[in-house]
């Protein structure tokens, strides 16, 4: 019998001794044990290989840029502030990693040579979200002149603000931040099973039946449990929740659309501010026949 | 000649040669021999057209320069990229539009950018590079335009990728949509041709043609340079 060999690095050198007793010991047995002409490194040296300092790179840069602001007085800390959720998670992340690893440290910089500015790894990055708890609900009520008055919000998580554990604005698994928001703002919360399930996210690129099986359910729930609309922090789930209605309109004939807007334009809405700041003609479906039929717009 | 100055050896593609130390690339390569047929342009830092890679000894790190630009180091190896066989796509400007996605659908490689900033450490204009590559990915043509005003289009920077983007050949793109669709004519260019066209300058210029040598000479010294006006 002829049988592939694929020796591998370690056989040819230091356990050569290895490979010779048993390409001896096969033949005996009537094996021909074949090497094929080319081969290379099996692969565990990339595949076990801990540093993945290629990912950290962009978002330690975009701490970097922070740090700038703070020295060159523009800012009055070291905290940076993001509202969408991916950014929120990515950058969190790669400032946690940066923090808790010496030698990933160590190896970012060394990809970064020959750049003045080296990252201390002081920078605080926060959702807007945690800002807005860190100044106070009370001074959020304050600034309200239009009340959300009987507006039936469901609060949206999706997974990127409270996972991974250690770096969520909130408790994982009760969350309530988005909720003091909306009692802040002056509206009415509806709790929902699905507040915290995945919306899909990029597989809306190349699944987008799957991604509209998972926003149906994330919808149906806020429906089925009173909801005029859903309030988001991350554009990818406005997007999977909102203009991919159309898609799941087409799967589930029988579904009736709801407004999907994020926090902040809640927040403008509440704040008296103008259609400039509420911005609400960007939204699929379109809110405003709800919000004008509540009395909260003209 | 060579007492008064100190000289320096280089190695140009993998031959010794000893060299003054205050000659640009292209002239130490040119003192050792060299004639030049491709590689070599304006000899002023403008064209691009010289662009060389080179270590140092004792180091491993591969540096990009313009001959004409930079000064010989001792222990240099050399060698230069006349012609860069990087990719260059065809488009219409008059249909094109600097739309979001149109800079990563002319070069889609540009979302492959991990902004590792190897382009603009290769860049002999000092422009950061990563950070118009990050601009065309976000489809701000202005930025990208903007940010890559300075470049000569030698190429170092996609020699240099690991992640086989096109840099300059992109940044052409985005300043030309910047240009054309975003910036907009130039009113004073217009205005200033419509006087020319209109006679303004006839006089002026009659003026200067018959002038003799020496009063146009000081007239040109004493020129006003502010180019804003």
């Amino acid at each position: 019998m002829r049988i592939a060999y694929y020796p591998g690095c370690t056989l040819k050198t230091n356990a050569k001794n290895f490979e010779d007793s048993a390409i001896a010991s096969a033949k005996e047995l009537g094996i021909e044990m074949v090497e094929p002409d080319r081969w290379n490194c099996c692969g565990t040296v990339h595949a076990l290989v801990k540093d993945d300092v290629m990912h950290h790179l962009a978002p330690v840069r975009n701490l970097i840029r922070v740090e700038e602001l703070k020295e060159a007085d523009k800012v009055d800390s070291k905290q940076v502030v993001t509202l969408c959720a991916m950014c929120y998670n990515t950058l969190k992340r790669s400032n946690q990693t940066f923090n808790e690893d010496a030698d990933k440290k160590q190896k970012i910089h060394d990809v970064m040579y020959k750049e003045d500015i080296k990252y201390s790894g002081n920078v605080e990055v926060l959702h807007y979200l945690e800002v807005l708890r860190e100044i106070g609900w009370d001074k959020v009520k304050e600034a309200v002149k239009k009340p959300l008055d009987g507006l039936k919000i469901a609060p949206y998580y999706g997974c990127l603000l409270l996972r991974p554990r250690g770096i969520g604005i909130d408790n994982a698994d009760n969350p309530t931040i988005i909720e003091d928001l909306i009692e802040a703002l002056g509206g009415e919360v509806v709790d929902f099973a699905y507040k915290q399930k995945c919306c899909g996210a990029y597989h809306t690129v190349h699944m987008k039946e799957a991604v509209a099986d998972l926003s149906h359910n994330v919808l149906k729930y806020a429906q089925d449990a009173g909801a005029d609309l859903l309030i988001t922090a991350c554009p990818l789930c406005e997007y999977n929740l909102g203009p991919r209605q159309t898609q799941i309109k087409k799967q589930y004939p029988i579904f009736d659309s709801i407004p999907v807007v994020y926090f902040t334009q809640l927040m403008a809405l509440a704040f008296g501010l103008n259609d400039g700041a509420t911005a609400f003609e960007a939204n699929k479906p379109d809110p405003t026949p709800l919000l004008t039929e509540r009395g909260l717009m003209e | 000649m060579e007492n008064n100055v100190e000289m320096v050896t280089i190695h140009v593609m993998g031959k010794k040669h000893g060299v003054p130390n205050d000659l640009t690339i292209m002239k130490a390569m040119e003192y050792a021999g060299h004639q030049f047929r491709r590689g070599s342009g304006c000899r002023g830092g403008y064209c691009g057209a010289c662009a060389t890679l080179y270590r140092v000894k004792g180091s491993y790190k591969l540096e990009g320069a313009l001959a004409c630009q930079k000064i010989v180091e001792e222990g240099m190896y050399i060698a230069q990229i006349p012609f860069n066989p990087a990719e260059k796509i065809t488009y219409d400007i008059e249909k094109v539009r600097p739309a979001v996605n149109t800079m990563v659908e002319h070069y889609p490689e540009l979302s492959r950018c991990l902004s590792c900033n190897t382009c603009t450490k290769a860049c002999p204009q000092d422009i950061m590079v990563m950070d118009y590559v990050q601009a065309s990915l976000r489809g701000d043509i202005t930025q990208a335009a903007k940010l890559s005003f300075d470049c000569l289009t030698c190429g170092l920077c996609a020699v240099r990728c690991p992640a086989e983007i096109v840099p300059y050949n992109a940044a052409t793109l985005a300043r030309r949509l910047y240009a054309k669709y975003i910036d907009g004519p130039s009113k004073h260019v217009i205005d200033r041709a419509a006087a020319v066209e209109a006679g303004e300058y006839d006089e002026g210029i009659k003026e200067l043609m018959e002038m003799d040598k020496e009063p146009l000479q000081k007239l040109y010294e004493n020129r006003d340079v502010n180019i804003h006006g």
